[in-house]
């Protein structure tokens, strides 16, 4: 990061720089956006596709990303101020979020060739702030998923190990950021599917407040728990990306009507001041069994580096997180069985007519439509979720999965408060996630095993909490990155990002650079 | 239900065998510029789905929010009703597949409705009867599916279907009252009258234009026969989408004849939805109830509860305008009208008119007399409504100020308003087109007087020697003169005055 105003040096390579300094040099002239743009489309092109390939990418949308990038040049050309601190700097979409001009399939079959004909208020303001958006990413059909081996066009592989799963269902946006084919990216959240990517990769990725970014434009998994978040190599990149798409909307009635909190000048405190003073909490019940012993080490290597730098560690205890996933699993499947009856080949997407001899009805396109674009683990959440809501069976179970995550607020609370014997932590932490990137098909036919990819994550987003993902180090058992999870009070993003920032700034004075720039070549298609 | 069992039972014989319980829901299509969750257009009658967009096309990622004018709408009809507003409630989704509903939910309230517990007094023969209103929530209307080819226009055995989302989205409020028991022989008439009060509530709030014929206000009856005397209701039917006052009547007439004959013959009463045919006046069986469908509900995750403020709600109460049943008994009272000469203005639909024509300046009884009488007559004729005929009370009180000011006669005035309904433009400018003041000019009218008595030297003479009623034939020459526009009592003074004669 160079100060304001001057012009970075930037690596002959340019896909390896930061986004700051991307913004920088193209602000200073030192670089255009077309070539940043260019350069980037060149690394898809060259790691991107093929059998071993990365396949971070649905959709490569390079006319428009030039055309994106050299509009942002012209601009600067014309004498105008840049539109944002983030001018010019290239991003990967997950092809979740709708965007004019390129199609959205939300990884699945039932949308294939869609081209939406209106942009998420997301993508409105990435392309307001002059981000270039170089295309859509791969991800578990409609974000259900750990891996994105649920993807109907087929997995995106870990540039770490390209045997190895990216996470999800964010993974292509992550393998994207890790492969150096974007600086910047954008996930959603339901249960994890921000930061497990980000901890299974070795990259940054937050989930902000619930409502703090607006879900309009984004395919609907489930309404309650969606959220939109940012997604880069660093906490200062992260960051300024959360500024750029953060914010009340009119669109979206649950978006939160407040001031976006200041992450980039928290990033900076970090980095100044670091953690000491502040208050962080440790989870009791996010560690131990279900936990890989290269993850914990690495977490409590992270926490211990924390306390070095001054911060008070305490130990909380939040005894509800354990029916979590369960309720997760009965809300997500409701919700989404709701969500995705919209997919019915009435009005877009895939239409299959019947087998021959059945009659043909709307009611046989729409069920021959289901059975035919939707994948496996879609089916099995849809037939869940019809189920949970039946009459006579929604006190049981969707209304009991209510009371759990107001009874798991209630723990948040209880360990972010101050009052009536609260712990007063500013942040928790924990692991990401509880295991390291496994391999293409480990976990595959076993949905349990998968789910439980999630167990860290969940808590966070059924009580509607920002939660980010930082990486702690290498894992020692497998040599693969490890997620620190920083988990904060309800539009408390500051103390999270400062908490990242601070960690980071330790992380890069012990061991020389960040750990993404300490990924191993890639060598693909050799 | 054998083949054996006659279809209908007589209706008094019905009556004296069966209590009634009727059950009414009415779906009333709010007048709000824009839809429930979107801001397209809710205008009646635009092409096929330009009236559409994301939202209520249900596209991948879009979000609803809700259209404060309709609450407020929900909020007007709730106070108006009596019921209690929630002070806090949610919207809920109502899920099941339906090709003219894009979401294959509808966004609707299920157990936390805007308004619950209130009533509509209805005045049935003359006598006042109560309904209860269990609630009244807000939902979205869904798209309109026409169904082409097969026989019965419904979607089985159709070859194809076309799908129009202009009305999909379109607020509704749904109006549900209580069991209406102990109504025995007047229940079709009760059912009527709730029904019409109901929509001049409605007009009168000004949420809707309630046009039943388009379909802005719609009527499902359930009805019931329970054995005389016993407190248990019997298994219902619903009737779907009555569409006429007289039809609310002659639908619940029907059921009730109806299902006394499958009672008296053994049978039993299937819950189901039933269809009503405005050709023949019978219903008839539609979509079984007895497998309900499982509607799934639960809270809609994409909107936040809505929470009215006490005194936002206080301030929609004090802004109500008069109920329109205490209005009408106001204004009989104004007019100094009898009870049957009100009932005949309400029925023709002519109170508003009246009442526009009397705040436009007319005295109440030419009016009333306007509207009912010779305007009445035209739009009979014509096949329209009162308020369909192409003239405004403003006009009609415009004719009444010259007839008073003595420019036209009676007769004069009826061509003046034929010459409006004409579309020849506003009252004087039919006057002054076609040439129809009464002429009270007196110069014109000198002339004319003495040409006529130049023209009759023995008629003058017989006048000027006493014979006063001979001025007769000279008033109708002047008056053949100037083709009846003439004032005749005026012309009558400059005829004696210009013989110098003391009348
Ligand atoms: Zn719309």
């Amino acid at each position: 990061m160079t100060a304001a105003g001057a012009t970075p040096d930037l690596p002959a390579d340019l896909t390896r720089a930061s986004a700051a300094d991307l913004a920088a040099g193209i602000a200073g002239g030192t670089v255009s956006a077309v070539e940043v743009a260019q350069a980037h489309l060149d690394r898809i092109a060259a790691v991107d596709p093929g059998d071993r390939g990365v396949h971070a990418f649905l959709h490569v949308s390079g006319d428009l990303a030039l055309e994106q990038a050299a509009a942002v040049d012209a601009a600067r050309a014309a004498g105008r101020t840049a539109a944002s601190p983030l001018a010019g700097v290239p991003l990967a979409l997950k092809d979740i979020v709708v965007q004019q001009g390129a199609p959205a399939t939300a990884g699945s079959r039932i949308l294939e060739g869609w081209m939406p004909p209106y942009d998420a208020t997301v993508t409105t303001r990435l392309l307001e702030a002059g981000v270039v958006i170089l295309g859509k990413t791969n991800l578990d059909e409609f974000a259900m998923g750990s891996s994105t081996e649920n993807s109907a066009y087929g997995p995106s592989r870990n540039p770490w190990d390209l045997d190895r799963i990216p996470g999800g269902s964010g993974g292509g946006s992550a393998a994207a950021l890790a492969a150096f084919e974007a600086p910047l990216a954008i996930g959603t959240d339901t249960g994890g599917s921000i930061r497990q990517p980000a901890a299974v990769t070795g990259t940054v990725g937050a989930k902000p407040t619930y409502g703090g970014v607006s879900r309009y434009g984004v395919i609907a998994l489930a309404s309650s728990l969606d959220q939109v978040g940012p997604c880069a190599r660093t906490v200062l990149d992260t960051a300024l990306l959360h500024e750029v798409i953060a914010g009340h909307d009119p669109r979206d009635s649950t978006s939160i009507p407040e001031p976006v909190p200041s992450v980039v000048d928290a990033v900076h405190r970090g980095r100044a001041d670091g953690v000491a003073g502040m208050r962080i909490g440790v989870v009791r019940e996010l560690g131990g069994e279900g936990y890989q012993p290269g993850v914990l080490d690495s977490f409590r290597a992270a926490v211990a580096a924390l306390e070095a730098a001054g911060a008070e560690i305490v130990e909380v205890s939040c005894p509800h997180f354990r029916y979590g996933l369960a309720a997760y699993y009965l809300i997500l499947p409701s919700e989404c069985s709701s969500n995705l009856a919209r997919f019915d080949a009435m009005r877009y997407g895939l239409r299959v007519e019947p087998a021959a001899g059945q009659p043909v009805s709307a009611e046989t396109v729409m069920s021959a439509t289901r059975g035919a674009g939707f994948g496996a683990e879609v089916k099995r959440r849809i037939i869940l979720g019809t189920y949970a809501l039946s009459a006579g069976y929604y006190d049981a179970y969707y209304g009991s999965a209510q009371k759990v995550r107001t009874l798991i607020k209630g723990d948040f609370d209880q360990a972010f408060g101050a009052a009536g014997g609260g712990a007063g932590c500013d942040v928790l932490v924990s692991p990401a996630s509880p295991v390291t990137a496994f391999r293409l098909g480990e976990k595959v036919d076993d949905p349990l095993a998968m789910y439980l990819n999630d167990l860290a994550t969940i808590p966070g987003s059924l009580a509607g909490i920002p939660a980010m993902s930082v990486p702690s180090g290498l894992a020692a058992d497998t040599g693969l990155p490890v997620g620190l999870q920083i988990m904060a009070p309800a539009l408390g993003e500051a103390a999270m990002y400062r908490v990242a920032s601070a960690f980071e700034t330790l992380y890069v004075a012990e061991h020389g650079s960040t750990v993404p720039l300490s990924v191993p070549e890639l060598v693909v298609n050799p | 239900m054998s083949s054996a069992t006659p279809t209908l039972a007589d209706y008094d014989h019905a009556i004296e065998t069966f209590d009634p319980v009727l059950g009414l829901e009415v779906h009333v299509e709010l007048g709000t510029a824009t839809k429930m969750f979107c801001g397209c257009s809710t205008a009646f009658g635009a092409p096929p789905n330009t009236q559409v967009c994301p939202v209520c096309l249900a596209l991948p990622g879009a979000m609803p929010v809700v259209n404060a004018t309709a609450v407020e709408y929900a909020v007007r009809i709730g106070l108006a009703l009596h019921c209690s507003i929630a002070s806090w409630c949610r919207f809920a989704r109502k899920n099941y597949f339906y090709p003219d509903m894009p979401k294959n939910f509808q966004t609707s309230q299920y157990d936390e409705p805007i308004a619950v517990n209130g009533y509509l007094d209805v005045q049935v023969d003359g006598e006042t009867v109560r309904v209860e209103i269990e609630r009244a929530h807000m939902e979205e209307d869904t798209g309109k599916s026409t169904h082409v080819g097969g026989l019965t226009g419904r979607i089985h055995g159709a070859e194809y279907s076309l799908l129009d989302y202009n009305r999909a989205g379109v607020p509704l409020v749904e109006i549900v009252t209580k069991p209406i028991t102990g109504t025995k022989a007047s229940a079709p008439a009760v059912a009527r009258a709730y029904v019409a009060a109901l929509r001049d509530l409605l007009l009168s709030l000004e949420v809707s234009d309630v046009r039943m014929d388009q379909g802005s206000l719609r009527c499902d009856a359930n009805v019931s026969l329970t054995p005389a005397g016993n407190p248990v209701f019997g298994t219902r039917t619903e009737t779907k989408n009555v569409n006429s006052l007289r039809s609310v009547e002659r639908a619940v007439r029907h059921e009730i004849c109806r299902q006394a004959a499958v009672l008296e013959a053994g049978g039993r009463i299937v819950q189901e939805t039933r269809h009503f045919d405005e050709s023949t006046g019978t219903t008839s069986p539609g979509r079984s109830k007895e497998t309900a469908e499982d509607y799934r509900y639960f809270p809609e995750p994409d909107l936040v509860p809505l929470a009215p403020a006490p005194e936002w709600v206080e301030g929609i109460r004090a802004s109500l305008p008069e109920l329109p049943w205490l209005r009408r008994a106001r204004l009989q009272q104004e007019w100094g009208l009898s009870d049957l000469e009100m009932r005949d203005l309400v029925a023709a639909d002519a109170v508003g008119l009246v009442e526009a024509t009397v705040d436009a300046g007319a005295p109440a009884d030419q009016a009333r007399s306007w509207w009912s009488a010779y305007l009445g007559q035209q739009a009979n004729s014509r096949g329209v409504s009162l308020a369909e005929l192409p003239i405004t009370p403003q006009q009609v009180a415009r004719v009444v100020a010259l007839v008073a000011a003595g420019t036209l006669s009676a007769k004069l005035a009826r061509q003046v308003v034929d010459g409006v309904l004409a579309g020849e433009g506003d009252p004087d400018e039919v006057v002054a087109a076609r040439g129809l003041a009464v002429v009270s000019d007196d110069s014109a009218l000198q002339q004319a007087v003495d040409q006529a008595l130049a023209a009759a030297p023995d008629v003058a003479d017989r006048i000027r020697s006493g014979r006063v009623q001979a001025v007769g034939a000279v008033v109708g020459a002047v008056m053949k003169a100037t083709r009846g526009q003439a004032d005749a009592a005026r012309v009558r003074e400059l005829v004696f005055s210009t013989l110098g004669v003391q009348a």
